[in-house]
């Protein structure tokens, strides 16, 4: 199938007449180049939207505690609650397939004064209570020392992990972090390790200027009491916690003596249903791609058949000649389609060079400017991609050759003799 | 080699139908070389694409070299054309952008043959007409009856039981025509069965037997004396 004989006769046919083969295989280039381009655009578009999530758990929701708006069990309504640190434990067994119930106290915050003291320098941040498992669902980089681990939330240690911005401001450069105390509220923690976060949703800034300290320490020294300021709850992989949501709310409510339709008592944002509805964009984004790309290069597989048809109509002769020489039908209309075939891929491949040339020069601009508050991130189609471009390749290339192939043989070798 | 017994066909043209051959009985012994002459529309053409299985009867017995040729299906003609026959037109049909040499190697590529013998025997063949210094030229630096003559090596190239010529000679001048028939006398010298289809008195009289066509029907089948070509070159 793929001997030399086969190849000297596909490109004797094909460079017959060069200029021709030249303008036919442009089309089909074409049409590669626009579906690359375009799923290579999306894909960049797609990575600078996902990279504001900074590779958060996004199957992920918060909630925190808001006003009843309905009185219940004689209970007023205007009435504000607590979660509870037994809240957690609650959720953990109440509701199935939940990855994480990470309870969260917080200090500082937006516009909040200077908490943090060390020495002569104060500063103000936000000073967050957690458990190690945070690390999973916020993701941060530990630059030095360590994060909380269990032990420091047994034994209610007061340590500190803090920010790069926090160093920055508390410390002189190239001074040692690890083992020094901050004063936070007037209660010292040691500093175990520093952090540096990704993401971007337009504070980048400002992520870097936390502290996280045990979330029991903070209960305790903070008089925090059992009380639990927000959760972040992450569903398992595979059930998403846009459908646990109603049953977590539930499990609240009837702890805390809500009427049951009080939609407004537990306050709560949807990641996972956030990220769901960007997916969906991109997704309905990829498949404007490939509607576009692929007409397009129909046009082009159009413009191969017809040649082809040309090509065989004008061969017409050589290929009575061929049969009177043996050839047989399939050897005939084998060699029609490998000719359309080889001409598609090979000009599709030029166009998949050429496209994948274009989105390294992109790159390369790219990668010399800030890219975080761009929306455009390293467009880039992946190996699979190209493997499908190939794929549809090989299929209309087969198609184009088809009816063309057909045509050849259709002719008695008789007629085609006469025909010069 | 070749026996032929009451063989019809016809043409439709639209709603008319043209009968062309009449019931047609003819044999050829191996070895002959024999001349189908007629004016256009005598059938001697139609005759010949039969003989070569490029069409196919209506009616009627064809057996070749002990082989009955019928009910071909388009593969089996192939094979068969490719095995037993071997083809020379008038108007050459070489394929334009081969060279020479890949011209009379095509039957054997057809056969199969690995690219190197097949070359080799393609190289031999071109030396038997004489052309050995034009292997690597295109047809279109060819003269005309170099373009014969590597029609006829290409037709021997697959070693063929019988040769069928249609008017060899008809696109050529006399003297490269006599060249031609030359050759074409030598082959046959060497014992291969040879068919040509002609309306030209002088290339007839160069067979040895003479079959005259009229209107579907042989009117006249006669063995002649052999004018050798080479007299004339």
């Amino acid at each position: 199938m793929f001997s030399r004989d086969n190849w000297d006769e596909i490109l004797e046919a094909l460079s017959a007449n060069w200029f021709r083969t030249l303008l036919t295989a442009f089309g089909v280039l074409w049409g590669i180049f626009i579906l690359v381009i375009l799923l290579a655009a999306g894909k960049g578009l797609e990575n600078g939207v996902k990279q504001g999530f900074g590779g958060m758990a996004t199957n992920s929701m918060f909630m925190w505690t808001q006003v009843t708006s309905k009185p219940y069990k004689g209970l007023p309504k205007g009435r504000r609650y607590n979660f509870k640190i037994d809240d957690v434990a609650a959720l953990k067994t109440e509701v199935p397939n939940l990855r994480f119930v990470s309870p969260r106290n917080q200090l500082g915050g937006f516009g909040g004064g200077n908490n943090v003291v060390r020495g002569l320098n104060t500063g103000a941040f936000n000073v967050y209570g957690d458990y190690p498992e945070i690390i999973q669902q916020e993701p941060m980089d530990i630059t030095s020392g360590r994060f909380l681990n269990y032990s420091d939330i047994n034994d209610k240690r007061k340590v500190a992990i803090i920010g790069e911005g926090v160093r920055t401001t508390l410390y002189e450069p190239g001074e040692e972090v690890l083992g020094s105390y901050l004063k936070i509220n007037g209660v010292n923690f040691m500093v175990v390790g520093t952090y540096k976060k990704k993401g971007n949703n337009g504070n980048a800034e400002e992520n870097q200027k936390q502290i996280y300290v045990p979330f029991t320490a903070f209960s305790q020294a903070f008089n925090q009491g059992n009380d639990v300021g927000w959760m972040a709850i992450t569903a398992q992989d595979g059930s998403s916690i846009t459908e646990l949501k109603g049953e977590i709310i539930d499990v609240i409510k009837s702890r805390h003596s809500i009427h049951p339709e009080d939609d407004r008592a537990v306050g709560n944002f949807d990641l996972f249903e956030e990220y769901n509805k960007i997916n969906g964009l991109f997704i309905a984004l990829k498949g404007v791609a490939y509607f576009v790309g692929i007409l397009v290069l129909l046009s082009g597989i159009i413009g191969i058949s017809n040649i082809m048809l040309i090509v065989v109509k004008e061969r017409t002769n050589e290929i009575g000649v061929r049969r009177a020489l043996g050839a047989t039908p399939w050897a005939i209309r084998g060699q029609i389609l490998m000719e359309s075939i080889f001409l598609t891929i090979i000009s599709g491949m030029a166009g998949i060079v050429l496209a994948t040339g274009v989105i390294a020069v992109v790159n390369q601009i790219l990668s010399g400017m800030d890219t975080s508050e761009m929306m455009f991130l390293n467009p880039s189609v992946n190996l699979g991609v190209v493997m499908v471009a190939l794929a549809i390749l090989v299929i209309s290339g087969l198609l184009a050759g088809l009816i063309p192939a057909q045509n050849a043989i259709k002719i008695k070798p008789v007629d085609a003799l006469r025909t010069e | 080699m070749i026996e032929i017994k009451d063989l019809h066909k016809s043409y439709k043209t639209g709603s008319n139908s043209l009968h062309v051959l009449k019931g047609i009985n003819f044999n050829v012994a191996e070895g002959e070389l024999v001349s189908i002459m007629g004016s256009s529309g005598s059938g001697k053409s139609t005759l010949l694409n039969i003989l070569g299985m490029l069409d196919e009867a209506d009616s009627g017995t064809y057996t070749l070299d002990n082989v009955p040729i019928k009910n071909l299906n388009e593969k089996i003609a192939a094979r068969y054309r490719n095995k037993f026959l071997g083809f020379i037109f008038q108007s050459f049909n070489l394929i334009n952008y081969k060279t020479a040499l890949d011209n009379v190697a095509l039957p054997l590529y057809y056969q199969g043959m690995k690219r190197k013998e097949r070359l080799e025997r393609a190289m031999a063949y071109l030396d038997k007409v004489g052309l050995t210094a034009w292997a690597q030229h295109h047809p279109n630096e060819l003269s005309g009856g170099q373009k014969q003559r590597v029609a006829i090596a290409r037709a021997l190239a697959s070693d063929p039981k019988v040769l069928l010529a249609d008017e060899p000679t008809g696109a050529l001048d006399t003297k490269t025509s006599y060249e031609v028939m030359d050759l074409i006398q030598k082959i046959n010298e060497e014992g291969r069965t040879i068919l040509i289809v002609t309306h030209e008195h002088d290339i007839a009289e160069m067979t040895k037997r003479i079959v005259n066509l009229k209107d579907g029907v042989i009117i006249d089948d006669k063995k002649v004396d052999q004018v050798k070509a080479m007299q004339y070159v």
